[in-house]
């Protein structure tokens, strides 16, 4: 049995304890916004948030993140209402968007331990999380509006 | 109303009253369609089973026939709809058709995505379907007021009486819209009439991909289901000896392990269990000759072929003027198979049960999916459902079948649902590549340094040869040769050849196909003829593009945005290229830096499209950016290498794309164009390998002649 926080909520769940946190959350809690891409932590897609922290949920094995709180994109915001989101709406950013989940976790944990980053620092914490699409030049855009979204509504 | 073209009624458009009290309009569907639709009633709506339905809230509802794999047409088919039935954007909605030979694509001849067809293939019909709609809803409306149809115009979602201003919403008109005769006429606008078409409409899917809960097919869940990975042999035409699979079974979760067509398939309660007990397979291949294959062999294969291939093009003698020539310019050129490495791995779900089969697959080919399915069944077409879900990226590859086939045998073997999911390993190493070719480049160049004579002798394995067979035309397959058989150079002889080699390596469709490779080698090769004549490489398209203006003026575009010509900061260049492909037509520039330590480096590319009328100028940008970024990753890092007749990489350590730090800054410059619309989600492909090929060759003086670049 391990226990986990997901989404704030507490989830009990019978699995093998090595098993990758990525399967737990797809196949035993039905949370399938987050996605299997390479298995091996080369392409981002099963990115999540590990208080706070993203994390390549692919190779975290469940019992790692034991009592930790998990933050996958159906907990990001009850309504798609995040700052990134809306961004990411405002900037059209996805195409096919199998790699968005990933992409706007990154994104969020980005602007939380950096709420003004360069464009170096976009790529530095962006390039971890691979979109095959080439929605690239628009994420970029999307974070800087999230940023300035973010900005003005500490401001006011 | 005067310049609006008028279009026959056709037969299959037909109207109905459906059960909720809706209109539904659309061609007609087959029984599996309806069964499936009639299992998606709603009590307030009616049976959303066509192109079309408008339920009495307003809710226009468009079905889309093609697959949603990034390219945007889920909206771009409900902007045609709903252009012409002057639907209010804001209700309008789309939904994945169900498979249905009324959803044939017309170009395709079948129920499938590809080729950049969709908009192309749908153009009239669905635009038709909308103002069937429109025109009913007029009739219905005028009926209500008892007024002369032509005293009443539509507008955004409503039915307005011109001179008493008194109007309708199409939701309150459906009940009377659906009992209105056909229109015996249909008018569609002229492109100068058009309100929706031609915006940057937000696509209706970025919701649903910016929360979660878009559903691609490996995010597919069953009551019952069980989740399967399968181990194929690694040598392509490999067969299997032996296997224990006493380990795999000991693996809690595991529930059986049989054998299928393509291997062993280990199915469990999830895919973690199912891939340990993957792991703890013990087998033994018979790995066949296929086993002696390595990239030595096929490439003397196509070097030994090259000089033998079917003339598909010959104009002029080429040939003897090649002969003839004591200076003429000749150069090799090749490139690498391409793995399609889209970000989900391939995977299905499929229910077979006695009394029919459905499957839930992201999938370009809905029709060929329902034909395995059959024929692995037994079921009529009747009893295989289709359900198309998100792809996370398409580019050829989920035109194949291989993954349906897996879900639907394993399905039968275990009588319950079963979802087949490929790890990214399986996706690299079985996948249908892009060919790789072989070219033997010739010019003989005339005292004005334009070329006299052009020859390129294409060998390489054919794509058509395993799919289509009957599409192959005396031993020519027309995917190799496109963009190096049109070539749109005034060259007065030209001689193109292509010769078949099929050394073993499954190949297949890959994002904008032959011209994916033929644009780098034919728009490399005439740079380096424009270097050998001292002209500059635009002036020297120019000079060429004779009779070509849609070249010429993508060509002009590009250059006249990305600055050609003008001073650059030292160490950077700037390379061109331009292609057809899809009846559409780009020019690009790449502005490239060169460092021995830091290898190469693409700064800006600026894109300049014509792709005929535009339907949504944001969508097409984002095609270009997408196709920069695919072509990108392949001319800078991609190649698929065969070796003990088995693919070298495997996931993407050795088989890397391109990040965000290494993304150029791409500008998209649309012409302008009342052409028939052309395709977009390919053509941005062709022409960024030899833009960054020539403007490396800038930069070092050497040209590029194999991908991917490497200085």
């Amino acid at each position: 049995m391990v226990s986990l926080i997901v989404n704030g909520e507490s989830r009990k769940l019978d699995i093998e304890p090595s098993t990758p946190l990525l399967w737990a959350l797809r196949d035993a809690l039905a949370l399938t916004g987050t996605k299997y891409g390479c298995g091996i932590a080369l392409c981002g897609a099963c990115t999540v948030l590990v208080e706070g922290q993203p994390a390549r949920a692919c190779v975290t094995p469940v019992s790692s993140v034991a009592g930790k709180r998990i933050t996958t994109i159906e907990g990001l915001s009850r309504t798609g209402g995040h700052a990134v989101q809306r961004a990411w709406v405002a900037e059209d950013v996805p195409q096919c968007g199998f790699c968005q989940s990933g992409q706007i976790l990154s994104a969020v944990a980005l602007l939380e331990r950096n709420p003004d980053p360069t464009d170096a620092d976009i790529n530095a914490a962006m390039s971890v999380v691979l979109c095959r699409c080439g929605t690239y030049q628009r994420i970029r855009r999307a974070i800087r509006v999230a940023a300035a979204d973010k900005a003005a509504a500490e401001r006011s | 109303m005067s310049n609006r073209m008028e279009v026959s009624r056709r037969t299959f458009l037909q109207a109905s009253l459906a059960a909720g009290g809706g209109l539904l309009l659309g061609f007609e569907l087959g029984p599996a369609a309806h069964a499936e639709a009639a299992s998606a009633a709603s009590d307030t709506g009616f049976e959303p089973n066509a192109w079309l339905s408008i339920a009495d809230d307003g809710t226009v509802t468009v079905r889309v026939a093609s697959s949603e794999m990034g390219q945007g047409v889920m909206t771009a088919i409900p902007m045609l709809v709903a252009e012409e039935l002057d639907a209010n954007w804001k209700h309008v909605r789309a939904e994945f058709a169900p498979v249905d030979p009324a959803y044939t694509n017309p170009r395709l001849r079948s129920q499938a995505t590809g080729g950049s067809t969709a908009v192309r293939g749908f153009w009239t019909s669905v635009r038709e379907a909308g103002a069937a709609a429109r025109e009913m809803l007029l009739a219905a409306a005028a009926q209500t007021w008892a007024v002369d149809v032509g005293e009443c115009r539509t507008d955004a979602g409503k039915v307005v009486h011109t001179a008493s201003g008194r109007s309708l919403e199409y939701g309150a008109l459906v009940a009377t819209a659906a009992v209105q005769p056909l229109p015996e006429l249909l008018f569609l606008k002229d492109p100068t009439e058009f309100t929706l078409v031609g915006q940057s409409l937000p696509r209706l899917d970025t919701p649903a991909k910016t929360d979660g809960s878009a559903v691609f097919g490996q995010d597919v869940r069953l009551p019952g289901m069980l989740t399967a990975t399968v181990l194929r042999c690694p040598v392509f035409g490999g067969k299997l000896r032996r296997f224990d699979a006493q380990a795999a079974k000991r693996i809690a979760g595991v529930r059986e392990v049989l054998q299928i067509s393509s291997g062993i398939a280990v199915v469990a309660d999830g895919f973690w269990p199912a891939n340990l007990g993957r792991d703890a397979l013990s087998v033994e291949w018979d790995e066949g000759p296929g086993a002696e294959l390595d990239d030595d062999i096929i490439r003397n294969q196509f070097r030994g072929a090259v000089t033998g291939g079917r003339v598909v093009r010959n104009d002029g003698d080429a040939e003897a003027m090649l002969a003839a020539a004591a200076d003429a310019l000749k150069a090799v050129y090749e490139v690498p198979f391409l793995a399609h490495a889209c970000m989900e791995p391939m995977n299905a779900t499929a229910d077979v049960r006695k009394d029919g089969c459905d499957i839930w697959a992201p999938t370009q080919g809905q029709t060929a999916t329902q034909q395995t399915a059959m024929k692995l069944t037994g079921l009529p077409a009747e009893k295989v459902r289709v359900h198309t879900t998100f792809l996370g990226g398409g580019f050829g590859r989920r035109s194949e079948v291989d993954f349906i086939a897996d879900a639907v045998e394993i399905s039968i073997a275990v009588g319950r649902p079963v979802k087949v999911i490929w790890t990214r390993e399986d996706d690299i190493q079985h996948d249908f590549y892009r060919p790789a070719t072989y070219n033997e480049l010739a010019a003989v160049l005339g005292k004005n340094g334009l070329p006299q004579a052009w020859i390129h002798r294409i060998a390489g394995p054919s794509i058509l040869a395993r799919r289509f067979p009957d599409r192959v035309r005396d031993a020519a397959d027309f995917t190799n040769i496109e963009g190096a058989a049109n070539i749109p150079y005034a060259i007065p002889n030209v001689r193109v050849s292509y010769a078949m080699v099929n050394p073993g390596v499954p190949v297949g469709f890959w994002r904008s196909v032959g011209s994916s490779q033929n644009a780098f080698i034919t728009e490399c090769f005439l740079d380096e003829l424009a270097a050998a004549a001292g002209k500059d490489p635009v002036e020297y398209r120019r000079a060429l593009l004779v009779g070509h203006p849609r070249h010429e003026n993508v060509l002009e575009l590009a250059a006249r945005k990305s600055g050609w010509g003008s001073p650059l900061p030292p160490g950077r260049y700037r390379g061109i290229a331009v292609a057809e492909s899809f009846a559409s037509f780009v020019a690009q520039v790449a502005e490239v830096s060169v460092d021995a330590q830091q290898g190469i480096r693409v700064h800006r590319v600026v894109c300049a499209v014509d792709c005929g009328v535009t339907v949504n100028p944001g969508i097409i940008e984002a095609q270009m950016e997408s196709g920069i970024v695919y072509g990108l990753t392949a001319a800078l890092k991609g190649q698929i290498t065969i070796d003990r007749g088995r693919v070298r990489q495997s996931n993407f350590n050795d088989y890397p794309m391109l990040t965000i730090a290494e993304m150029p800054s791409v500008e998209v410059h649309i012409l302008p164009s009342r052409e028939d619309p052309g395709g977009v989600g390919e053509p941005g492909t062709p022409p960024i390998a030899p833009a960054v090929a020539n403007a490396v060759f800038a930069a070092t003086g050497r040209p590029v002649r194999r991908l991917p670049v490497r200085l």
